[in-house]
């Protein structure tokens, strides 16, 4: 799994490429703590190259969700989401908790 | 039928989906099937590794796969302290953001993804979870399939 990041004037963007699975997750939680920690908490991930994303990658979402949003300081949201991901956030009943583009630059016109 | 023993560690899981996702191809399964087995080992063995085998250095995970006209099962085998998936509470999946559980969605997506599943604690000799996935009929009617 690769991320990279990109940092816009009101928002951050971080591109998730590859797999996320319970060896990967750690990463992307890392990466989004390094923001926070920066006090960034206004965030795009972008998940048009993820290939794949198991329940820790799900658990890693929501963990940076819940720091972004903590005390109203900011907001996590996806774009470009894979189906299948996508599937599995509607299963999950995950797709409620977040703001979903289908591309990025919607997703930073929302910050 | 085939077999393989990997090592649990994390790092392992690319390699044990693609074994099972490639049992899955060989089995003439569709795309979306072999998301769901590659899905369901994976989350069957993050299990392992993090409960069965939690504080046991060098253990080892069995994996084999076989399929028939019916199904394609496969079975996970370790050596680790008994742990019972079915033991977890499914995650609530209606609670708000700061209230949602982080647990018990690997089980879930097993539940969700396989036809069948079934665990057994072997004592001294680790755990055994089988899982199965029914072969999906697609009949055609007007040279469309009318279910999958």
């Amino acid at each position: 799994m690769e991320i990279s990041s990109q940092q816009f004037k009101r928002c951050d963007l971080l591109k998730v490429k590859g797999k996320v699975d319970s060896f990967t997750a750690p990463d992307l939680i890392k990466a989004i703590e390094a923001l926070n920690n920066e006090n960034h908490f206004k965030i795009i991930l972008d998940l048009s190259e993820l290939e794949y994303m198991s329940s820790a990658g799900f658990r890693a979402l929501l963990l940076g969700l819940r720091n972004c949003k903590r005390f109203n300081r900011g907001e996590m949201v996806l774009a470009s989401v894979p189906k299948k991901v996508m599937d599995a956030l509607e299963l999950t009943g995950f797709k409620p908790l977040f703001k979903i583009f289908d591309e990025i630059t919607p997703a930073v016109g929302n910050f | 039928m085939r077999t393989a023993i990997f090592p649990a560690k994390f790092d392992q899981l690319d390699a044990i989906r693609e074994f099972a996702a490639q049992a899955a191809r060989d089995a003439g399964m569709d795309d979306s099937a072999i998301y769901a087995v590659e899905l369901s080992m994976d989350e069957a063995c993050s299990n392992v590794i993090e409960h069965a085998y939690e504080g046991i250095e060098g253990g080892e995970i069995e994996c084999t796969c076989d399929s028939d006209e019916k199904n394609l099962t496969i079975i996970i085998h370790d050596h680790g302290k008994s742990f019972d998936p079915s033991s977890i509470a499914l995650p609530d999946l209606d609670s708000d953001l700061e209230s949602r559980p982080l647990g018990g969605l690997g089980v879930f997506f097993m539940k969700k993804s396989m036809d069948e599943l079934r665990f057994e604690s072997l004592g001294e000799e680790g755990n055994v979870l089988t899982m199965v996935k029914y072969r999906r009929i697609t009949p055609k009617k007007d040279g469309l399939p009318i279910n999958y």
